[in-house]
């Protein structure tokens, strides 16, 4: 792990400095204009929000079942990174929808289900925070529950509100969007990785060192 | 009746037993929800008429509030006499007890309802007998799936510390779906004429949450309740 480290930060840096220009060099979409530059952070940075999600569900399932605190770390990480792709998503996205639909918040349903999601992430740092001991189990059970209920929240507010554009954006891009927009979600996915690799590697440290601690004091004292 | 229903059955008459001796839970929450039903009258209530879609809303934001109350309520008496511990110890499944304990919250929070349905119909003019048996399968459905998850999260509470603040913190976010389909579902019930197709399509989400949190639910409570 820590030998992929190194150079993925490196790159991960690269590409963030290389985006912009990428960005700027696109076509500009007609209705919109230059406002829907901000498409290419705000889109990937909810693309890697849910996949964090699902990457901290998962590592739940498995702490909770197989009793791994690998597992557990990497949920730790991982919903930390939930709450903060999931800011990154909820602040660029009311500053692009106050220029394309003239308010800052819709009731849709892609809106409605980030929030929700970006919400159950921070409910499990709060518990992890505030829980006291055995919050880990807790905080894994509403990973697990978080990342089941995905699909309940999209459908229910879906129907709640039926009025909205339709998610196949992705796909209806111009071919000169689309360069730049897979290249961004790139560079975010990256970012992740280095960050959860980062964050589960001091986890593990922290963990080391109680240990050592713990060590130390039943040498002194025995 | 197999061990596993006789033990649920058992855990279930407990709570109610101690439930019918104090009333403390029931009286409380009742007059918790008649409080929270005031409140939003206040708020949606414009020149004497109700806003549209208002009676339901008023409905489940009741019947949420008020099963929290009830799920904190009965675990803390759990907890206060360390019976919880105790229950966890005895030689039966843990799902089972789970499962005890979900069937008395749910007839706790279903005792409040009686009362509830019929005052918000009563005090916002709501018609929510015109369909009565559709209403009755909406309110069950939503009812088993707060408590499902609910449950859950109250009975691992019982060891964690600011549980009173964090059990609902927890709950409405994941239990979303459930307010969400019970209020379309019990508007698109109010609706004049009521559309019955809306109402079938909310309560079959209803059912399929359900269905999905309970199994999640059973199979978790053992991992979740056993102290590393």
């Amino acid at each position: 792990m820590q030998r992929v480290f190194v150079p993925a930060a490196a790159l991960c840096a690269l590409m963030f400095a290389v985006a912009p220009f990428l960005v700027v060099g696109a076509p500009y979409e007609s209705t919109m204009g230059l406002v829907q530059k901000i498409f290419y952070y705000h889109a990937p940075a909810g693309m890697t929000m849910f996949l964090a999600a699902f990457v901290s569900g998962i590592a739940s399932g498995v702490y909770l079942f197989r009793g791994s605190r690998t597992g557990d770390r990497i949920a730790a990480a991982a919903a930390e990174l939930v709450v903060l792709f999931g800011a990154i998503v909820l602040v660029t996205g009311p500053l692009w929808g106050r220029k394309a639909w003239g308010v800052w918040w819709q009731w849709d349903a892609r809106l409605t289900s980030s929030l929700l999601l970006w919400m159950m992430f921070v409910a499990y740092l709060l518990v992890r925070r505030y829980g006291g001991p055995g919050s880990e189990k807790l905080s894994a059970a509403v990973a697990l529950f978080g990342m089941a209920n995905v699909p309940f929240v999209y459908v229910s507010v879906n129907f709640w509100r039926t009025l909205h554009p339709k998610t196949s954006v992705v796909s209806t891009l111009q071919p000169g969007m689309r360069g730049p927009f897979w290249f961004c979600v790139g560079a975010f996915v990256l970012l992740f990785v280095v960050l959860l690799i980062s964050r589960v590697r001091l986890a593990q440290q922290l963990a080391d060192l109680d240990a050592l601690y713990l060590q130390a004091g039943d040498r002194a004292s025995a | 009746m197999g061990p596993f229903l006789r033990v649920a059955w058992l855990v279930m008459r407990k709570d109610l037993t101690v439930e019918f001796r104090s009333r403390e839970i029931l009286a409380t929450t009742l007059f918790f929800a008649l409080s929270a039903v005031l409140v939003f009258a206040v708020a949606l209530v414009k020149e004497g008429r109700t806003v549209v879609d208002a009676a339901a809303g008023i409905l489940w934001v009741a019947i949420a509030f008020a099963g929290t109350l009830a799920l904190g309520r009965t675990f803390e008496r759990e907890r206060y006499t360390d019976t919880l511990q105790a229950l966890l110890l005895a030689p039966a499944d843990r799902p089972a007890i789970y499962v005890g304990k979900l069937l008395g919250i749910i007839l706790m929070i279903g005792a409040t309802e009686v009362v509830i349905v019929p005052l918000v119909a009563f005090l916002f003019q709501a018609p929510l007998f015109d369909h009565t048996l559709r209403l009755i399968g909406i309110i069950i459905l939503g009812t088993v799936g707060f408590a499902a998850v609910g449950t859950l999260f109250a009975a691992m509470l019982v060891r964690a510390r600011s549980r009173d603040t964090l059990l609902p913190v927890l709950l409405y976010p994941i239990t979303i779906p459930v307010i969400i389909a019970g209020v379309r579902g019990t508007s698109a019930l109010l609706s004049d004429p009521a559309d019955l197709a809306m109402a079938g399509f909310w309560t079959s989400l209803l059912a399929f949450f359900d269905a999905v949190f309970l199994v999640l639910a059973l199979w978790t409570f053992e991992p979740l309740m056993t102290e590393s």
